[in-house]
């Protein structure tokens, strides 16, 4: 008996403006039935794109070039689009990263399902509603026959993800194909979605490609990964293996920069990396309080009706119209030379927080002293002319987002120097951006180029260059390794941390990814609606959580099977070898 | 102490592969005119006519073969010959001659009245966008007013209002072209207001009207710049209309509207070059400029190439 998905020699080009690409080259890649498969890799491996060639859905640029593709023994490479039009969907399916893209935004998602099953002719009129509450039923949607009338927006990103599944599932798919299923979830719900999956696939016989950056989740929920790098297969493996015994070097860097349990910051990086001499830079008064926030409180209206509106048409206020309160009498303190974590889920409240002590929010209540000045009493709006906004800087969680794209890489770092240093003539302001530059590690040549030039590791530096150019006392970190792969986010981490003892300043480390802001933080703060749930040292919460949601929070993180040993022993050696780690 | 940031690898990933020099300056930007062009003929056909447009306006008055306002009337209603390419009119004026020497006129009044909507639009549109609340109200309400006028006869109703003037009839197209830009300008700002690199901007210590300036308004430059080639044709079609009707440029000034208007009652008779040629001119300037419109979409915004 053959495999269920075969492919052989698969080369897939790209038609570009500097001449083909092969994005992926020469891929075999073997899916048994039943069998769940994770194809890892960074950005730009092509794991996306191995998946979009067998889905024959390509865009007009790239085309298959080379090698087969047999699907129960059918040729896909030569199916008409007709016929691969009808195994889309009933043979084969997708579940896509955003699940609200995948999602029509103006139908319900009841008659979405049933879309699919009449397309397939799996369900007539008749029993359509029935089976598509009964596929809601089976993916663990609460009330089915109300949620068969909501529209996407009216759900979660967990449940919108769960009704993107059941779409997939609903004509009992031989292969589903997942594409990034849970990035952009938090870990609870990844958790839940994830299990979902592997249930559902398991009872079904079915087979599933698990597509992820995530080596952690690849070995968790499959039971072969294959390693890809730069349009190649570097390495195939059972799961188990890949993480105790890892064979290729790049998965054993890979495998090195994902923060783990028992990882520390300096072994994130390849092996062999000079390890920087542990030195700190003595701290002005460190230990003294720099940041206290007591009893911040932010308060949001309920949406409906403006105000101004009710009080014309003289209805008064509404029962409901209690605001909604996104932090909740927060009080906290960060001492000079620390770096403090927030830590919780999205909707939690810590980006409110961030903002509020950034000074770019107003808080409703509540006090923010920096230093010995209340600066909460600033209205943000006149916070930017005041002395007191080059104290307190902040590196964005999108790099690309956070600079503009029609100012060079330069002219970025050169804005506060030039708004608030005081800094004047061209060759001034230049020679200060090329020490910034040379400090976070940006080749020179690359500060007259514009973001879209630049790779998301050297857009991250030139952020981390603008929040540290007028040295600032605190620089709040809003999950500024997010949007970057792994081993790049190791030297981004490594980097922020050399900086940190280097210039003595203060961290305010916002994430939702436990284990990294162990790896940066001394003390960690854990919030869930708008309140702290726990707070201690970085250690002590991960390693013996007391609240109830933190233990939920640290189990929803992939554990892989088996491997933890072997990956802990070996980490050990390294630690030996590298004295200033930690 | 500097040896730090250097002992950290070199990020894993490789940077997007960049032009072997930055893509600044005037040669990068020809470069890539070129490919544009190379890779969609009709954009550098539109290049070429817009050229000979602009090259007309200079140079009309200087190279046309008779006085545009000399009549002759022995020479009166003659059909196009080597003498008269257009033929000439019921005084027997050159009507190549005058054809010429009105693409200036027509061409100041678009650019102008263009030029005037984009700096008055484009402000309030992004005024509007990027401080919502009652600017945004207020400046929305007034384009909503505009819109509710059936756009030509407004244009009509300004100009019959003020007087007969060129500048009337600038400032009657640029009114009824506000809507397109400030709606345009809100958009566009209104989606950047809450973008990274706007909050960057404040930590900086930009002030509001800096970050409006100086941030988000070389963003939304491109789209604007498709939006003002895209209004060119409209806007002289539009001066042309009001000529055609008797409002606006008045006679014997050469004008392609005015043109139109007289050679339309000699078409009856036979004499169809009077009105045919002056429209071919109008004609042609519009489907310039429109498409130079979507070629410059193409240049910014090659995603949304079809």
């Amino acid at each position: 008996m053959g495999a269920l998905l075969d492919v052989k020699g698969l080369t897939v080009e790209f038609a570009t403006r500097r001449g083909t690409v092969q994005a992926v080259k020469r891929v075999d890649l073997e899916v048994a039935r039943g069998e769940t498969v994770g194809i890892v890799g960074e950005s730009g491996s092509g794991k996306s794109v191995t998946s979009y060639a067998v889905m024959r859905i390509l865009d007009r640029a790239g085309r298959i070039a080379d090698g087969s593709v047999a699907f129960s023994g059918l040729d896909l490479r030569a199916a008409d689009e007709r016929g691969m039009s009808d195994l889309r969907g009933r043979e084969i399916s997708m579940i896509f990263q955003n699940p609200r893209m995948a999602l029509n935004p103006i139908r319900k998602v009841g008659r979405q399902i049933e879309d699919v099953l009449r397309r397939h002719a799996i369900a007539g009129s008749m029993d359509a509603r029935a089976r598509t509450i009964a596929m809601l039923e089976q993916v663990r949607i609460a009330n089915p026959e109300e949620r068969y009338h909501a529209y996407p927006f009216e759900l979660s990103g967990g449940m919108c993800q769960r009704i993107v599944i059941a779409l997939a599932l609903a004509c009992r798919p031989q292969l589903l194909i997942a594409d990034e299923p849970t990035t952009g979830l938090d870990v609870t719900t990844q958790k839940a979605v994830m299990d979902l999956v592997t249930e559902l696939t398991r009872a079904r016989g079915m087979a599933t490609i698990l597509i992820t950056h995530d080596l952690g989740l690849a070995a968790t929920y499959c039971d072969r990964v294959v390693v890809m790098r730069q349009g190649e297969v570097v390495e195939t493996a059972p799961a188990a293996q890949v993480f105790a015994a890892p064979q290729d070097p790049y998965t054993r860097r890979l495998m090195r920069a994902t923060p783990r349990p028992g990882a520390t910051l300096r072994g994130l990086l390849p092996e062999g990396t000079p390890a920087p001499p542990a030195m700190r830079a003595p701290v002005a008064g460190a230990g003294a309080p720099l940041l206290r926030v007591e009893g911040l409180v932010k308060e949001y209206p309920r949406q409906g009706t403006s105000r101004t509106w009710r009080q014309i048409l003289g209805g008064g206020a509404p029962a409901d119209a209690a605001p909604f309160r996104a932090v909740d009498g927060l009080s906290f303190e960060i001492r000079r030379g620390e770096s403090l974590g927030l830590v919780g889920e999205s909707g939690c409240g810590k980006s409110t927080t961030s903002m509020m002590v950034m000074r770019l929010t107003d808080p409703t209540a509540g006090r923010i002293v920096l230093g010995e000045d209340d600066i909460g009493a600033i209205p943000a709006r006149r916070f930017a002319a005041s002395p007191h906004r080059r104290r307190i800087q902040m590196v964005f969680q999108d790099p690309t987002d956070s600079l503009n794209p029609r100012f060079t890489a330069l002219r970025a770092i050169a804005d506060p120097l030039m708004r608030m240093g005081g800094l004047k003539g061209r060759d001034a302001i230049r020679a200060r951006c090329e020490a910034l530059a040379e400090l976070v590690g940006l080749p020179l040549d690359l500060l007259d180029r514009f973001p879209h030039q630049l790779s998301g590791g050297q857009k991250a530096r030139v952020g981390i260059a603008r929040a540290i150019a007028l040295e600032p006392e605190l620089v709040i970190l809003d999950e500024p390794t997010a949007a970057l792969d792994v081993s790049v986010q190791a030297v981004v981490l490594n980097l922020l941390e050399d900086l940190k003892s280097k210039l003595g300043m203060s961290y305010l480390f916002v994430s939702h990814d436990l284990h990294v802001v162990r790896l940066l933080c001394d003390r960690v703060i854990v919030m869930r609606q708008g309140r702290i749930v726990e707070a201690g040292s970085a250690e002590a919460v991960l390693e013996a959580p007391q609240a109830a949601y933190t233990r939920e929070l640290i189990a929803a993180i992939p554990h892989p099977p088996a491997g933890g040993k072997a990956v802990r022993a070996s980490e050990s050696v390294a630690d030996a070898r590298d004295p200033s780690a930690g | 102490m500097s040896e730090i940031p250097t002992a950290l690898p070199s990020l894993a990933e490789p940077a997007p592969p960049a032009p072997a020099r930055p893509a600044t300056g005037f040669a990068a930007g020809l470069g890539h005119a070129r490919h544009v062009a190379a890779s969609n003929p009709i954009t550098g056909l539109a290049f070429a006519m817009f050229a000979a447009i602009v090259l007309a306006a200079l140079l009309g008055p200087v190279i046309t073969p008779y006085d545009p306002l000399a009549s002759d009337t022995a020479a009166a209603l003659q059909a196009p010959s080597r003498a008269h390419w257009f033929g000439t009119d019921q005084v027997g004026r050159d009507i190549f001659s005058r054809v010429l020497v009105a693409t200036r006129l027509d061409f100041i009044i678009a650019v102008s009245s263009v030029a005037l909507v984009f700096v008055l639009g484009g402000f309030a549109g992004i005024c509007a966008g990027f401080y919502g609340g009652w600017t945004d109200r207020i400046v929305s309400r007034i384009s909503d007013t505009i819109m509710a006028f059936p756009l030509f006869v407004l244009a009509m109703g300004i100009v019959a209002a003020l007087g007969n003037t060129v500048t009337n009839i600038v400032l009657a197209t640029a009114i009824v072209n506000f809507p397109l830009y400030q709606r345009i300008a809100r958009a566009e700002a209104n989606v950047r207001r809450e973008a990274g690199f706007v909050q960057a901007a404040r930590l900086t210590g930009n002030s509001e009207m800096r970050i409006l300036l100086a941030q988000i308004l070389p963003n939304i430059m491109p789209i604007m710049m498709v939006q003002m080639s895209l209004t060119m044709g409209y806007a002289i079609l539009n001066a042309a209309g009001l000529s055609f009707i008797g409002l606006g440029v008045k006679p014997p000034t050469p004008e392609w509207g005015i043109m139109v208007a007289e050679g339309a009652g000699f078409i009856i008779s036979g004499e169809w070059w009077i009105a045919l040629f002056p429209g071919l001119a109008l004609m042609l300037a519009v489907f310039c400029f429109n498409l130079l419109g979507d070629g410059l979409r193409d240049v910014i915004d090659p995603q949304r190439r079809t």
